[in-house]
């Protein structure tokens, strides 16, 4: 234990007693117990509580929903929870400029159910919307199926506020969606993992909902044959808004498109495709498919481990094949939904030591072809396995970048790529 | 500079590789930006990256601020030499490596002129989408820099969009790759950070760009409405109906005149131009084109036109982005500024800016990016008369202020560079600077890499916030505190 007494008294005078409670046994991060959980009012108290934890050597965890705090490696140490259950608010959606200012804790449900209000979303699927909040799927880099038409948050961000260790608040971008005074720094803490700050509040371009939306699916014998029909597509000029294979160990590939346009746009978007894919059975299908990717986190048990990838369209069946062989020869069960943009959500299951065999081997097979594999969740006897794998000669410079904004190394130590 | 670095870089790039002779050192001096001028020492045409890092190491090594440049057509003095500095042109970098059409990828090196690449691929029915108006010349290298826009970032995204891998030099010579062909390589997003830091990270010696597969159909319409605020609420009226246009121009009437006598667009005289492009599949494109034209007449619009033709669309575009140089015919001197607001304050903002044009006798032509809310204020004057460039140089800041009590940006495309960094200290607070300078920091303690750029007070590298020390280049006169 800590010698904490004053710690905690100091940050009772700031939170009031109210927002600072003992950690229990839920609040752990990948086996690692925290001893308190501060939920501040909002983001001066959230600066001033980092801060102070910063001079004491108090280890950091920034938390939103809690829904991906698996996600990367186990951290170093985690003392202190610093939630943003409490900074929920929509600051400001200024609808006629197609821009949100938003604060990190806001559910993700209740921000896309206030945009539509006035017909507008922020384009991004996420996983668990009902309880995921924004700070969390910015740090956790987290993309759906809109990625491919609208990009992924990195290209929705304009602006952000976050708290740094030595607790400053620090703004950069601003509230126009058209904007490059100064660095990027939102796009420096999307997929930071809560490393370097703590992010306070976001300001995000818009879109507006669709007219209409139609989703169609397709099956193909081969993994080349699905392959073909994804590069085809994204070769022609549909104007699809989604595009994902699902495929499970054992069946044939399926893939799902979906167009967002004009009732017209539709009709015509619709025998294009068919025209497109020739001989293959196109059938129109619910938009339940796109909730594919989360379906992938049903009934998880010690035996599953869930992972990112990342790889090029072109690899789209060599990595399918991979993925095959390691069923066949290490008996591993697996499942996978592949969006077109090459981002995927892999499903693995079967004994732990198993499992480390066949992830090893499938990110080296991805890796040597230009991709990556972050493992997101994990049986407890596989904690110390490496999330991220070789994370390039980019290493040292991340590294100064987390030393000059987080020199105590107080938020999430040891979480991220290179034992940052 | 010292002989002896002198014949080290000479024996880098070899001779025909650097330029040290005063006369052909004056086309250096300055870019896009020719109100500041100063001349570098010497300027390094190197050939690869190995070259690259070898000037940059030997930089390092002596201390020697440096400036990359690409084709000089920045606006904001972002390429403008350093006092005691050298400049290392990355204009004979300028091969395209890699084409790869089913992943949509492109790798350049970066002297690739911007449309280059859409040359390449266009035979494909691909292109690169960012397209600023000097896209014929200026270079990705410098895209990538300064984060480039153009009139189809309001649909399509910027630069950093498009931007998926970089190699970089950074300003110790060492080499760093970062980002990568596929999505999201494990890390921070430091590519993310790169591009539009103006040059004061390193210096990128390889792109990887995303292509775009061309749209089915591109439709163009223009419409004429009395004024900039007619035109400015049929925008909204369009972005109120869901439509995202690929583009949304708007002139108004001192610019169109200007276009005219320049290039003969065939624009209708009138108090606010409007230029809208839709694209995408023919069906959908007709559909929404007709909403376009209802709102444009809901809204006042006594003329609308549809570019019948590729040729006629062709001039239409010519017309917008010959606009600056237009002003050339209506004015002897001219500030191009580059404000953004929230679209909706367009017309306080614009009649603020009619209101200090008259106050001040100062014309003010505007080229606006009116879907994302991008002003381009022409701020036209005389030099030969007394006063006059002072005054307009103070009405532009004047602008760029309205622009940020609007709840705006002093720029959207064209950066920061020399020209507007005393105003950073307005559009940011203290700390916000602050937290950005030590991002600098871990790319270039020392400071070497275009040092004077961006920010209003440079900041030793391990410096504690708050303390002041003077930098060298404060005391050597080259900086100063805003």
């Amino acid at each position: 234990m800590l010698k904490t007494s004053s710690f905690e008294e100091n940050l009772r005078a700031i939170l009031g007693s109210q927002n600072l409670r003992i950690a229990s046994a839920s609040d752990a991060v990948s086996g690692v117990f925290p001893q308190f959980v501060a939920e501040p009012d909002d983001e001066n108290q959230l600066a001033a509580a980092l801060s102070m934890a910063n001079e004491a050597g108090i280890a950091v965890v920034p938390r939103g929903g809690g829904t991906k705090l698996d996600w990367g490696n186990p951290p170093k140490k985690a003392e202190l929870i610093l939630s943003t259950a409490r900074l929920n608010r929509i600051v400001e959606h200024a609808w006629a400029d197609l821009t949100v200012t938003v604060e990190a804790g806001c559910i993700l449900q209740s921000l896309q159910n206030t945009l539509a209000q006035h017909g507008q979303r922020l384009a991004f699927d996420t996983l668990w919307p009902e309880r995921a909040t924004i700070g969390g799927a910015l740090s956790t880099n987290d993309s759906g199926a809109l990625r491919l038409r609208f990009g992924a948050l990195r290209d929705l961000i304009i602006g952000v506020t976050i708290a740094l260790p030595d607790g400053t608040l620090a703004s950069s971008g601003g509230k126009v969606v058209k904007n490059v005074a100064g660095y990027d720094l939102p796009k420096l803490v999307t997929g930071a993992f809560g490393t370097l700050g703590a992010i306070t509040r976001a300001v995000f371009r818009l879109h507006p909902l669709p007219r209409a939306a139609k989703t169609f699916s397709f099956t193909a014998e081969t993994f080349t044959a699905v392959q073909q029909h994804i590069l085809a597509i994204q070769d022609s000029q549909l104007a699809h808004t989604a595009l994902q294979i699902r495929c499970v160990a054992g069946d044939v590939p399926a893939a799902d498109i979906l167009f967002e346009a004009t009732d017209a746009g539709l009709a015509a978007q619709e025998s294009q495709l068919r025209k497109l894919l020739g001989s293959a059975r196109v059938e129109r299908s619910s938009e339940n498919a796109w909730n594919a990717r989360q379906g992938l986190w049903i009934s998880t048990t010690n035996a599953t481990m869930l992972a990112k990838i990342s790889l090029l369209p072109t690899d789209i069946a060599k990595s399918l094949d991979s993925l095959k062989a390691l069923g066949d020869t290490r008996k591993v069960n697996w499942r996978i939904v592949l969006q077109a943009t090459g981002i995927g959500m892999l499903r693995l299951e079967a004994e732990p030591t198993q499992l480390v065999g066949a992830v090893e081997q499938l990110r080296t097979q991805l890796q040597s072809r230009d991709g990556a594999l972050l493992i997101l969740r994990r049986p407890q006897e596989l904690l110390s396995l490496d999330a991220w794998g070789n994370a390039g000669d980019g290493v040292p410079l991340m590294r100064a970048v987390k030393g000059q904004l987080d020199p105590k190394n107080t938020l999430n130590p040891g979480r991220f790529v290179g034992s940052i | 500079m010292d002989a002896r670095i002198f014949q080290e870089l000479r024996s880098i790039v070899g001779a025909h590789g650097l330029v040290s002779s005063p006369e052909e050192l004056h086309t250096y001096e300055c870019d896009g930006l020719t109100n500041f001028r100063v001349m570098p020492l010497a300027v390094l045409l190197p050939s690869d990256t190995k070259q690259v890092q070898a000037i940059v190491r030997v930089c390092h090594r002596e201390r020697i601020p440096f400036v990359a440049r690409g084709s000089g057509t920045g606006l904001s003095g972002g390429a403008l030499p350093v006092e005691n500095g050298v400049v290392i042109s990355l204009a004979r970098m300028n091969r395209i490596l890699e084409v790869d059409l089913p992943n949509a990828r492109v790798i350049v090196e970066p002297g690739v002129i911007n449309l280059d690449v859409t040359g390449r691929v266009q035979p494909h029915a691909y292109f690169y989408a960012p397209d600023p108006s000097s896209q014929s010349v200026c270079s990705i290298g410098g895209n990538v820099a300064e984060n480039s826009g153009g009139a189809h970032c309001l649909k399509y995204g910027f630069t950093t969009t498009h931007v998926l891998g970089l190699e970089v030099v950074l300003p110790d010579g060492s080499l760093v790759h970062l980002g990568g062909k596929a999505l999201d390589m494990p890390g921070y997003d430091l590519m993310g950070v790169f591009v539009g830091s103006e040059g004061t990270l390193g210096i990128a010696t390889k792109v990887t760009l995303r292509i775009v597969k061309r749209p089915e159909c591109i439709r163009t319409l223009l419409a004429a409405f009395d004024g900039t605020n007619e035109a400015g609420a049929a925008v909204s009226d369009i972005i109120a109906a869901g439509m995202l246009p690929a583009a949304v121009e708007m002139m108004d009437n001192l610019a169109i005149q200007a276009a005219e006598a320049a290039v003969h667009p065939n624009y209708p005289d009138c108090g606010g131009l409007l230029l809208v492009e839709l694209d995408g599949p023919v069906a959908e494109v007709e559909s929404l084109m007709r909403d376009v034209d209802e709102i444009c007449r809901k809204n006042g619009a006594w003329e609308v036109r549809l570019a019948q033709t590729d040729a006629e669309r062709m001039l239409v575009w010519k017309g917008r982005k010959a606009a600056f140089a237009a002003m050339g015919r209506i004015s002897p001197n001219y500030i191009v500024q580059d404000g953004v607001i929230p679209r909706t304050a367009l017309p306080q903002v614009m009649s603020e800016i009619t209101r200090l044009s008259q106050e001040t006798g100062i014309r003010v032509a505007n080229v606006f990016h009116a879907g994302d809310g991008n002003l381009h204020p022409l701020v036209l004057y005389d030099r030969r008369i007394a006063g006059q460039e002072q005054a307009a140089e103070s009405l532009s800041y004047r602008i760029l202020e309205l622009c940020l009590e609007a709840g705006g940006s002093i720029t959207g495309e064209h950066g920061v560079g020399e020209e507007k960094k005393r105003m950073m200290s307005k559009m940011f607070s203290e700390p916000d600077l602050e937290t950005m300078q030590r991002v600098r920091c871990a790319f270039d303690p020392l400071q070497l890499s275009n040092p004077t750029k961006v920010f209003p007070t440079p900041r030793l590298c391990g410096e504690k916030p708050g303390e002041y020390v003077a930098h060298p280049l404060e005391n050597a006169g080259i900086a100063e505190r805003y």
